[in-house]
């Protein structure tokens, strides 16, 4: 059994969130490969823009983008860890708060009804499985919503079969179209419940951009479904061009008899993440 | 590509000889106002109620930045398409630019049409590098509002390209 403490949680979750000023290394080169390969000016002036955007912001410590995000935080927690000091949540929540306060990044969550912003962009979306061992590991996706807000969900039914799910994806990128500042990645939950293909779609937005799936099949359709992707002609923030996705990644999961739930979450050329392992 | 210098508040015969594609240097100053600030703009439009500012001439900004020590330090546009609902009329009562990223709807061109106006779009996730353009900010109203309070930008040179010009042509493809 090991113990790890609240402020242990609250400094490192404080510290993840310093990813807001910088894009992922296999983003960074996901855009570089896109610029090469552009030839519409208008997307290849986009593309350069967004480069030399990212070099200034990690350079001099500032947000990529001034969309810092809703925290989504993803938890594994090992089942011999014992936290002391307050509760999980709670010591992730402050960590949020004092990382997007001390870095001035912006605080965007508010409450769905009233309207009313925290104005510490708390709480933070947390997901929390369980593992073997005694680690606890941390991952932070701060997630802008020009991106989540197109993503899709396609409760289709067995007789859909590939061809549905295809076609679900494609219809999600096409009606996206120039709002989710493309080139995007595209996450995809095939299987599970409705929540469960939407979590499934998000938690492969975790994986380094353009790493395919262990699973040959899926991975098979992930190239498929990005040259699909990339022959819609939207192109870098719909100016046309090439590049409208970098890169298609997919998820499963076992699903009902009945069913065939295909989730799409969208994320933004600016993949900002970060991980740790306490 | 050559760049045209332009100044906000805008002069409708200036915007006029501007056309989808073109790239502009945008210099003077603008407002900002994103969902909540334009839905309470729509309203007082609607009402009869009191602006916060004249909308006569003026750019208006898409916008909710990162501030640091008062300044904005990450200030892209936000998608254009949310503010949809409300453009039309803004533009109907006086404003001649809107600044943002992402394409508009039917009733957005047709009012961009209408009134001689344009719209402009700065580089969607390009925060820091728009920030770097914005000389001095200023607060000018719904401070309770937040991350969505109305700014005024004072900027200089800032990049955009003409998205929707006078005649409903687009960038868009």
């Amino acid at each position: 059994m090991k113990t790890i403490t609240f402020n242990e949680i609250c400094d490192a979750v404080c510290e993840l969130t310093e990813a807001c000023s910088r894009i992922t290394p296999s983003c960074g080169a996901a855009m570089k490969a896109a610029y090469e390969k552009e030839s519409n000016p208008n997307a290849k002036f986009a593309l350069e823009m967004l480069a030399k955007n990212a070099e200034v912001a990690s350079r001099n410590r500032l947000p990529v983008c001034q969309d810092t995000g809703m925290a989504v935080v993803f938890v594994k927690l090992g089942q011999d860890v014992r936290i002391e000091g307050g509760l999980l949540d709670d010591a992730i929540n402050e960590g949020i708060r004092l990382g997007y306060s001390k870095n001035g990044y912006r605080a965007s969550v508010l409450d769905p009804i009233k309207r009313v912003n925290t104005r510490d962009n708390t709480p933070a979306v947390i997901h929390v499985s369980l593992a073997v061992g005694d680690k606890l590991q941390i991952s932070f996706l701060p997630k802008g919503f020009g991106s989540e807000n197109m993503s899709a969900l396609y409760m289709l039914t067995p007789s859909a079969g590939i061809e549905g799910v295809k076609k679900s994806v494609i219809d999600a990128v096409r009606a996206a179209g120039s709002n989710p500042c493309p080139p995007v990645v595209i996450g995809v939950g095939i299987g599970g419940t409705a929540e469960k293909a939407m979590l499934t779609a998000k938690e492969q937005l975790l994986r380094e951009v353009g790493k395919p799936s262990d699973d040959e099949t899926l991975a098979g359709l992930e190239k498929e479904l990005l040259d699909g992707i990339n022959a819609l002609g939207i192109g870098a923030q719909g100016f046309g061009g090439y590049t409208t996705a970098l890169a298609v990644h997919i998820g499963k999961y076992p699903t009902h008899i009945s069913a065939l739930p295909v989730a799409v979450n969208v994320q933004c050329n600016a993949v900002r993440m970060s991980s740790v392992t306490l | 590509m050559e760049w045209k210098r332009i100044t906000a508040p805008f002069n409708r015969e200036e915007v006029s000889g501007l056309r989808a594609g073109d790239r502009v240097l945008l210099n003077g100053y603008v407002y900002t106002a994103r969902d909540a600030g334009h839905k309470r703009m729509y309203d007082a439009l609607l009402s009869g109620g009191e602006l916060p500012i004249d909308l006569q001439g003026q750019g208006i900004y898409y916008v909710g930045a990162c501030f640091k020590d008062g300044k904005p330090i990450s200030a892209g546009p936000t998608t254009a398409m949310r503010m949809d609902k409300y453009a039309p009329t803004l533009y109907d009562n006086g404003v001649v630019a809107s600044i943002g990223k992402g394409d508009r709807c039917r009733e957005v061109y047709e009012a961009v049409k209408r009134n001689g106006g344009i719209y402009l779009v700065a580089i969607g996730g390009a925060g820091a590098l728009c920030a770097d353009c914005i000389k001095s900010s200023s607060p000018v109203a719904y401070p309770e509002l937040g991350t969505e309070a109305m700014y005024k930008f004072e900027i200089e040179d800032f990049p955009l390209i003409v998205a929707i010009d006078k005649n409903g042509d687009s960038i868009f493809s």
